[in-house]
């Protein structure tokens, strides 16, 4: 139980801390291979700071409170998760959550926003199969749905399912909404849905958006982690470096590819989906 | 228990009031009054049987007179069935009321000696279909007094005839108490056979071509089904001595090959009435019909029926080749009709495709036939019987105020219509998202085809909820997007419309928060009594992640819309690349005139189109019926 409330208060506390470094060292490693010489590293601190400071701007009044409500949503997912519960039920209350995000979208009537959310109900299309059948692969690979319970197992659950990883991997694109695949809202407002969801979005609103994006990173990372760690407490370090090593390749893929259409980001997850989760679905259910 | 008896006979009788009577006003009334009568006989019922202590119960062993009675009954269906076909020059699917009903006079007349059975059968699935029958039954023939006033208010080319209308209401709900009350194969089979005759009137109510061509299609469909099941129960008969469906469980339970085949045939005869691919096209065509027959026919009736049969079929299922069948058909029915869901925007056919590609995981989940998976069809079935009937209430009365049903009209539909709005909101929630009882089932079924090494069956839950969860949220986003508020539209429901409305509102909300006490209270011990042995399907810790989730989902939105009354913010205009006219609703078009903004959903027809993906379904699930069933009867043979 103390276990359990120690995780839930670290992720309160230190995922914002923790994915927006993440973000400052994504944004500095994306200027090292774009040429430049990019922000500090504590340059999103600093940018959420002064989105608290603005003047609060609106379309509709009920943004806020569903903006609000897709972030806590996306933090009781992520303590759900860190407290050692169901993974399962983790990612069904985020997809719960995450139609918080597009109602907010949406209600504004905004051509750009409701185009984001329109591509990102297709993002959550295709990469949710993969996200299911990774829990499946927890689940068969270590006989449980629970988080504590998988972290306990003798062996760390990547070596019956890389193929699950593979597609966990990939899906990590979208799910982070990284070129190719950042359909539903870009880097760089020029582009033609300017910022997608996140167009109508201002001072608060924006932070808050912001700060979820950093506990979801840290949720997420988690998930890639869970692949890696088992009863030996060295796994733990493992697991760290292979987040490290997912996040950089994360930033590799953002920075060397352009965005794809709907259907191509629909037909690629579902078939790398298909082919690579349920080759080792198919190998793990024969084998046992 | 005199409630049984009363269930069954009453809305045959009011049902004949309801056609002789056509005084709108008092007939009105009167379905109103029996209406009530109907949920009063039904709490009776659940009282007297929780007073006599939960027990099952066998009733009914001698009923020659009554089995007489009811050959005369499906007799003359046949004869009103064949005067139909000949009529609408549909000659050959007569044959297939003919063919059965030939068979059923045979054993019944000249066929082996039986030993005798309990003709009624009650334990708690039977119940727990009587309250949804009772409940949803009746509140839809309330609505429907309203609806159908505004209908032929509206529907000047049709001819009134609400009498019959009402007349076939009231046959079905009591032939729906006497399906899910039966014990004997042969009182099934005429419930069954009146439930297949009463939807083909009710699809082909107005009498158009396209009804009427619907209707026959919805006809053939389910009377094929009744075909396998007088097939089955002849070889029942011949087989096992009599003609009792428990005993026939039990002996497919215990292995017995002369079973398999009987069992493989009811099965697939549910599968018509549940519109399993490659059965499905009926329902989608059951859509023409006045809203509340659609209402009746995709929640508390009909698809059910199926429904529950395969459910009672379940435990003999499990394991078998025909348990396989049955979870694949119906775990490809869950994704393929989802699939095709995205492609419409005709709100009534998203709700008809829901209906099949939800009753697919029912299906599934009674393929696959363990306790687990039966408790998650268990649920299904109840959160969907709720959730459809007020959503098909609602997009009727909807249609009736926008006159429209096209969900690109239904944009801000909140602001608009606010009170059907929030009730297509809630209904919709109820659909597929987490904390209703649909996600729980889905994480239920899942969990138990994995520990089943279903492989299929897994894919199809996790691409099938992807798509789900797709077709449902694009719908949502377009009730709450901000419009002009000026364009009112006046919201004619009538007051019988709304309490129907309302109550499935709060049932469904209710249901949401008390499902772990029914869970543990009723469910598990359903669970016992059809397996024999118990099972907690929801751990404990689960089951408390559940309530946290509950309450926080639900106080969220609450508290976050609390907190952000009491903000001081400034509203500004959307950004439309500065050229906005002054307000959200228009822009500035190339010739300098402003030019009235519309937002529409995506609907990737070429992609995911019906007429591209409905044929190759129905093969795929057709020539894998037919090999499994060819796999199936060479096996016991």
């Amino acid at each position: 139980m103390t276990y359990r409330v120690i995780g839930v208060i670290a992720y309160l506390l230190l995922a914002p801390l923790l994915g927006g470094l993440l973000n400052g060292l994504d944004r500095k490693i994306s200027a090292r291979m774009q040429g430049r010489i990019g922000p500090s590293i504590l340059q999103p601190f600093y940018d959420v700071r002064k989105l608290f400071s603005k003047q609060f701007i609106i379309v509709n009044p009920a943004q806020t409170f569903l903006i609000l409500s897709y972030v806590l949503t996306l933090v009781f997912t992520g303590c759900m998760f860190f407290a050692g519960s169901d993974l399962l039920l983790c990612f069904f209350v985020l997809s719960t959550g995450a139609t918080f995000l597009m109602f907010a979208a949406c209600v504004t009537n905004s051509p750009y926003s409701n185009l984001g959310a329109s591509r990102e109900l297709v993002q959550i299309m295709s990469y949710e199969p993969a996200v299911l059948l990774t829990c499946v692969g927890f689940y068969l690979a270590t006989g449980s749905f629970n988080v504590s319970d998988i972290i306990q197992s003798k062996m760390s659950a990547i070596f019956m399912t890389p193929g699950f990883f593979a597609a966990f991997v990939f899906i990590l694109t979208i799910k982070m909404r990284k070129s190719p695949f950042d359909l539903s809202t870009s880097h760089h407002p020029h582009q033609e849905m300017v910022k997608g969801v996140t167009t109508e979005m201002g001072a608060d609103n924006l932070a808050l958006f912001q700060l979820s994006e950093w506990y979801e990173t840290v949720f997420l990372m988690g998930v890639v982690g869970l692949f890696f760690i088992n009863e030996n407490p060295w796994s733990y370090l493992v697991a760290i470096l292979a987040i490290l090593a997912v996040y950089f390749l994360e930033i590799l893929i953002d920075n060397t590819s352009a965005r794809v259409k709907w259907d191509t980001m629909l037909k690629l997850a579902w078939g790398v989906t298909l082919f690579a989760a349920g080759t080792n679905l198919i190998i793990l259910m024969i084998a046992r | 228990m005199w409630t049984i008896p009363f269930l069954i006979m009453f809305p045959f009788l009011v049902s004949i009031l309801m056609f002789t009577i056509r005084v709108n006003k008092v007939r009105n009334t009167i379905a109103y009054v029996s209406a009530g009568i109907i949920i009063a006989a039904t709490a009776a019922m659940v009282v007297q049987w929780l007073a006599g202590g939960c027990q099952n119960m066998n009733l009914y062993y001698e009923t020659h007179l009554i089995d007489r009675a009811m050959l005369v009954v499906v007799v003359l269906l046949m004869c009103l069935v064949t005067f139909l076909c000949f009529k609408y020059k549909r000659r050959l699917i007569s044959l297939l009321s003919i063919i059965p009903t030939l068979m059923i006079v045979k054993l019944e007349l000249n066929g082996p000696e039986l030993s005798s059975i309990a003709h009624i059968h009650i334990d708690r699935l039977s119940v727990l279909m009587c309250v949804i029958i009772g409940l949803i039954g009746s509140l839809i023939v309330i609505y429907s007094v309203g609806y159908m006033h505004g209908y032929h208010h509206y529907h000047t080319e049709f001819e009134d005839r609400r009498y019959y209308f009402f007349m076939l209401l009231f046959v079905f709900l009591g032939s729906m108490f006497g399906f899910v009350l039966s014990e004997s194969l042969l009182w099934i089979d005429l419930f069954w056979e009146m439930t297949s005759i009463c939807s083909f009137l009710l699809i082909g109510y107005t009498r158009t071509e396209e009804a009427i061509a619907n209707s026959f299609r919805a006809l053939w469909m389910n009377l094929f089904g009744g075909v396998l099941l007088a097939v089955a129960i002849y070889l029942t008969a011949y087989g096992t001595g009599n003609l009792s469906l428990q005993n026939l469980v039990a002996l497919g339970v215990a292995g017995e090959k002369a079973v398999m085949i009987p069992v493989a045939f009811i099965a697939v005869a549910a599968l018509t009435k549940a519109a399993q691919m490659p059965f499905s096209t009926w329902l989608m065509g059951a859509m023409v019909a006045p809203t509340p027959s659609s209402a009746l026919l995709h929640s508390a009736t009909m698809v059910k029926a199926g429904i529950y049969v395969l459910f009672r079929l379940a435990p003999a299922m499990c394991g078998t080749t025909t348990g396989l069948l049955i979870s694949f058909i119906g775990g490809f029915t869950f994704f393929a009709a989802s699939f095709m869901a995205i492609a419409q925007s005709d709100g009534k056919k998203v709700l008809a495709f829901s209906t099949i590609s939800n009753l697919g995981l029912m299906v599934a989940c009674a393929g696959v036939g363990t306790s687990e998976t039966i408790w998650a069809g268990v649920f299904l079935m109840i959160f969907h019987a709720v959730s459809k009937s007020l959503l098909f209430q609602n997009m009727g009365a909807t249609e009736n105020s926008l006159h429209s049903r096209d969900i690109e009209n239904m944009h801000g539909l909140i602001y608009r219509l606010p009170r059907l709005g929030m009730f297509m909101f809630v209904g919709i929630a109820g659909m597929f998202l987490a904390p209703f009882g649909m996600l729980i089932s889905k994480w239920s079924a899942l969990k138990a085809s994995v520990d089943e090494s279903n492989i299929l069956l897994v894919l199809f839950i996790c691409f099938g909820s992807a798509t789900t969860m797709f077709y449902w949220t694009k719908w949502m986003t377009k009730l709450i997007s901000f419009t002009d508020t000026e364009i009112k539209v006046k919201d004619i429901t009538k007051k019988d419309e709304l309490f129907s409305l309302s109550i499935h509102a709060i049932l469904m909300i209710a249901l949401c928060l008390l499902f772990p006490l029914l869970s543990k209270t009723y469910v598990e011990p359903l669970l016992f009594e059809m397996f024999g042995h118990a099972t907690a399907v929801l751990p404990t810790a689960v089951l408390y992640l559940l309530i946290v989730i509950i309450c926080v989902i639900f106080c969220v939105p609450i508290l976050a819309f609390k907190y952000s009354e009491h903000i001081e913010v400034s509203k500004k205009l959307s950004y439309m690349n500065g050229i906005n006219v002054g307000n959200n609703k228009e822009f500035v078009d190339s010739f300098g005139e402003p030019k009235h903004l519309f937002m529409s959903n995506w609907y990737f027809r070429v992609l995911f189109g019906q007429r591209k993906l409905m044929v190759p379904c129905e093969i795929i699930s057709a020539i894998f019926m037919i090999a499994l069933l060819a796999v199936i009867i060479g096996g016991a043979v």
